[in-house]
């Protein structure tokens, strides 16, 4: 039972940063934008998220850091793909290139070859809800992680409760009638992609600022590639993305446990695991998938 | 005081003059028609007046105010709706959402007050509609109901309709003109753009006849006829199409198709169990709404897919799918749907013409370049493409790339012709030449089968009629008595005995 509820705890945690990235890209989709950067922008959000922390001792502006690097990096997307029109794929993952690129030189420029990843003195705590019950421990997460599942129900309301929410999905499903409207389809398009680059922003700070209050390169460890899969997954609907973010994170938190129990198998395909369930997922559930219709699509009045 | 009126319009693009000094004028709880060929320039003065161009000359004025307006926002604002051939909805979307989108007054939205405003606007139009359906579920029909009751929610006076019934049902056109009669009632203005005559006596006071870019009439309806009105749009007498009507039933059987099924990549059956058959010398029309099959039956017996069962003769030789040479080798002729994926842009027009039978001017891998510009000028000649052989196909009209699809299959005498939607989108003289091309080729001898959506030209064409409705014959009429009605019904998926008792 506590094992089980040391599980549930450590699949929480895992899920966060997997949650807000979706929920983001989930948010830029719908309004027919595919944001391939989302890998890189994780990373250099993770990244000057730490640096902003660090060098003003503020926990609070490290995080205000990370979510502007997460826009930043989103609004040069929408130059690129809404407003030049350029491919979505291209400039994607042009922007993971360039924002790992300037991470990773940025790290050696301040932390030279430091043999173990610079550390934060202190990280975000973690909140407890109901200490001293049998779940303790599973309500005892950082703060950031409660965000998260908050946001949620937040997106749900916003997209399908909201005339901005009408007017996103709108914009990704056919921008020209959305436009005959009177709908401006490139604002609605920015105003996703900043939208969706904050909450980018706050999965990397979650992992640099939070979870581990560290900085290392392999920090983000192709967790924005899963995100898109598991957009994919939960069929651009914030809860079934909730469901996917939940299904990896709990995965990952089992292998992590079944290699600390020793189990015998190779630890690489322990490691692999989350993986592999994530492309069986999408390859079962991506072949019904309902991609909003003007995804890709780069719009442009006749 | 019209509450509309636009002077001196004029518009071009480039060297073309779309709009000559266009006057034009809409008086309150009037149905002003305007009517003309494609290419008349009746779409392009109706988008100046949705805000979607901008005239090079000339002023609108709405309630006496001279206006501008620079987008469909502004036009919006004076009060002007515009239904477009192609809705501006959103398939994935209920009917309420599509109705509120861009106007939806509240940040938060309010679902049950905003359906409820649906429900009391489709009311007073005497229609009911689900306000929770996803659009992409409903008919055309409904559809154009909907977009609708999208320029009544924005306010309009004045709806502008583009040809509101090229895709409906004789059903659907008769509950829009009983709408548009509530809507006349109720004080508003409608302008419906068209070019069937019919459809100006039915619905319309005025009439506003355009030809290439000019005014060459108005009238009181009742004050004109059909052929006073057919001359004005096209400049001279039209002649109609005369078909023979020799009796075919003993005919040798040149097509014959037997229970066709298919289904669609989610799994959806799109044929099931379809079959017909087409004798020389004989045109068979296939009637129906869009969506219930034609496009699957036409690829399948166009070489371009293959039905998960069911067969196919020519002439008595089994038809291989999938397999488009084939069809060549059996003589069948094929005018696909999409006449832009008929022709390669980029290849000349006498690289086009020769396409199927590349074989006969190729010696040793090599084309035989002399041989085939003598055959594109013959077909150019014989066919009236108005083109030289070098021209790149893209750079032709519509009805010339026709042209070049009718030589290039006709021209091998087929046996078979498979024409679908073959005048979609051309105008009154294209239409007429590719009717007179279908009859030459009946009366050669070729079964022709012929797919359309456009009822009329089925009724005018054929000698026999069959009705498709979810991917199977249910009904078949010999021309002559057709009763438009019944046509209608077995179209919408009316069982035929129910209709039989009916009629």
């Amino acid at each position: 039972m506590d094992s089980l509820i040391l599980l549930f705890a450590a699949m929480l945690r895992i899920s966060t940063p997997i949650l807000f990235a979706s929920l983001g890209e989930t948010l830029v989709e719908r309004a027919g934008v595919l944001n391939l950067g989302i890998e890189g922008t994780l990373l250099l959000s993770a990244f000057s998220g730490f640096v902003a922390a660090q060098f003003t001792g503020s926990l609070w502006l490290g995080l205000v850091a990370a979510v502007l690097t997460g826009i930043a990096l989103s609004l040069l997307m929408g130059l690129l793909t809404v407003t030049f029109g350029l491919s979505q794929h291209v400039c994607g993952l042009g922007i993971t290139l360039l924002a790992s690129g300037v991470a990773l030189f940025a790290f050696r420029l301040i932390y030279g070859g430091a043999s173990t990843p610079p550390a934060l003195e202190t990280s975000f705590v973690t909140l407890d809800i109901l200490p001293g019950t049998a779940f303790a421990p599973l309500f005892s997460q950082h703060w950031l992680t409660y965000i998260s599942l908050l946001c949620v129900p937040l997106v749900h309301w916003l997209l399908y409760r909201t005339a901005f929410g009408l007017r996103l999905r709108a914009v990704g499903e056919q921008p020209e009638a959305a436009d005959t409207a009177g709908i401006n389809v490139y604002k609605m398009r920015y105003l996703a992609l900043i939208l969706g680059g904050a909450f980018m922003g706050l999965a990397g700070a979650f992992l640099s600022l939070a979870q581990l209050g560290a900085f290392s390169h392999g920090i983000i460890n192709g967790r924005g590639w899963v995100a898109i899969a598991i957009v994919i997954f939960g069929n651009w609907l914030p809860y079934r993305v909730l469901a996917g973010a939940l299904l990896f994170g709990g995965v990952q938190a089992l292998q992590l446990r079944l290699q600390a129990e020793g189990v015998p198998l190779p630890y690489e395909l322990l490691l692999a695991l989350p993986y592999i369930l994530t492309i069986v997922a999408i390859a079962f559930v991506g072949r019904n998938a309902s991609y909003p219709a003007a995804l890709l699509k780069p719009y442009r009045r006749e | 005081m019209p509450v509309l009126e636009m002077r001196g319009i004029t518009k071009r693009f480039g060297a073309l003059v779309a709009n000559d000094q266009i006057t034009f004028d809409i008086e309150a709880g009037e149905v002003h028609a305007l009517l003309g060929e494609n290419g008349a320039g009746k779409s392009t003065l109706m988008k100046i007046l949705y805000g979607l161009y901008q005239p090079d000359e000339g002023e609108i004025h709405v309630q006496g105010q001279r206006v501008s307006l620079k987008s469909p926002a502004d036009a919006i604002a004076q009060g002007i709706g515009f239904v477009s051939q192609h809705f501006a909805l959103i398939p994935t979307f209920t009917v309420t959402e599509n109705v509120i989108l861009g106007h939806e007054k509240q940040p938060i939205l309010q679902h049950a007050a905003m359906r409820r405003q649906v429900v009391e606007t489709a009311e007073k139009l005497r229609f009911n509609i689900d306000p929770d359906a996803i659009v992409g579920h409903l008919s055309v029909g409904q559809q154009q109901r909907v977009e609708i009751l999208k320029a009544l929610y924005r306010g309009c006076r004045v709806l502008i309709l583009d040809e509101p019934t090229a895709v409906l049902t004789p059903q659907d056109t008769e509950k829009l003109f009983s709408i548009l009669v509530e809507l006349q009632r109720q004080g508003l203005s409608v302008v419906i753009i068209t070019h069937k005559l019919n459809e100006v006596f039915t619905i319309s006071q005025r009439v506003t006849v355009l030809r290439l870019g000019k005014v060459v009439g108005r009238e009181q309806t009742a004050n004109t006829s059909q052929t006073e009105l057919s001359q004005m749009m096209v400049g001279r007498q039209t002649i109609p199409v005369t078909r023979n009507t020799d009796h075919h039933s003993q005919n040798e059987i040149k097509l014959n198709v037997q229970n066709l099924t298919m289904a669609d990549r989610s799994g959806a059956p799109r044929l099931r169990g379809l079959s017909l058959n087409v004798r020389a010398q004989e045109i068979v029309g296939v009637a129906g709404v869009a969506g219930n099959g034609q496009s699957e039956l036409v690829s399948i017996l166009t070489g371009m897919a293959q039905p998960q069962s069911g067969s196919a003769q020519v002439s008595g030789n089994v038809m291989p799918f999938g397999n488009p040479g084939a069809l060549s080798q059996l003589k069948v002729a094929r005018i696909p749907e999409d006449r832009l994926k008929g022709v390669i842009g980029d290849l000349s027009v006498a690289d086009n013409l020769m396409l199927e039978q590349v074989g006969q001017f190729t010696r040793a891998g090599h084309l035989n370049r002399k041989q085939i510009r003598e055959y594109a000028e013959r077909l150019i000649r014989d066919f009236h493409i108005k083109a030289a052989p070098d021209d790149p196909a893209r750079t032709l009209s519509g009805g010339n790339i026709q042209k070049i699809i009718l030589a290039r299959s006709l021209a091998q005498n087929p046996e078979v012709v498979i024409a679908a939607q073959p005048t979609r989108g051309l105008d009154i003289g294209a239409t007429e030449y590719v009717h007179q091309k279908l009859l030459e080729q009946k009366q050669r001898g070729a079964a022709v089968l012929l797919i359309s959506e456009d009822l009329d030209e089925i009724l005018v064409l054929s000698d026999r009629v069959l009705v498709i409705f979810e991917g199977m014959i249910v009904g078949e009429f010999a021309a002559n008595d057709a009763d438009i009605d019944v046509l209608g019904a077995l179209m919408t998926g009316a069982s035929s005995e129910k209709v039989k008792t009916h009629a």
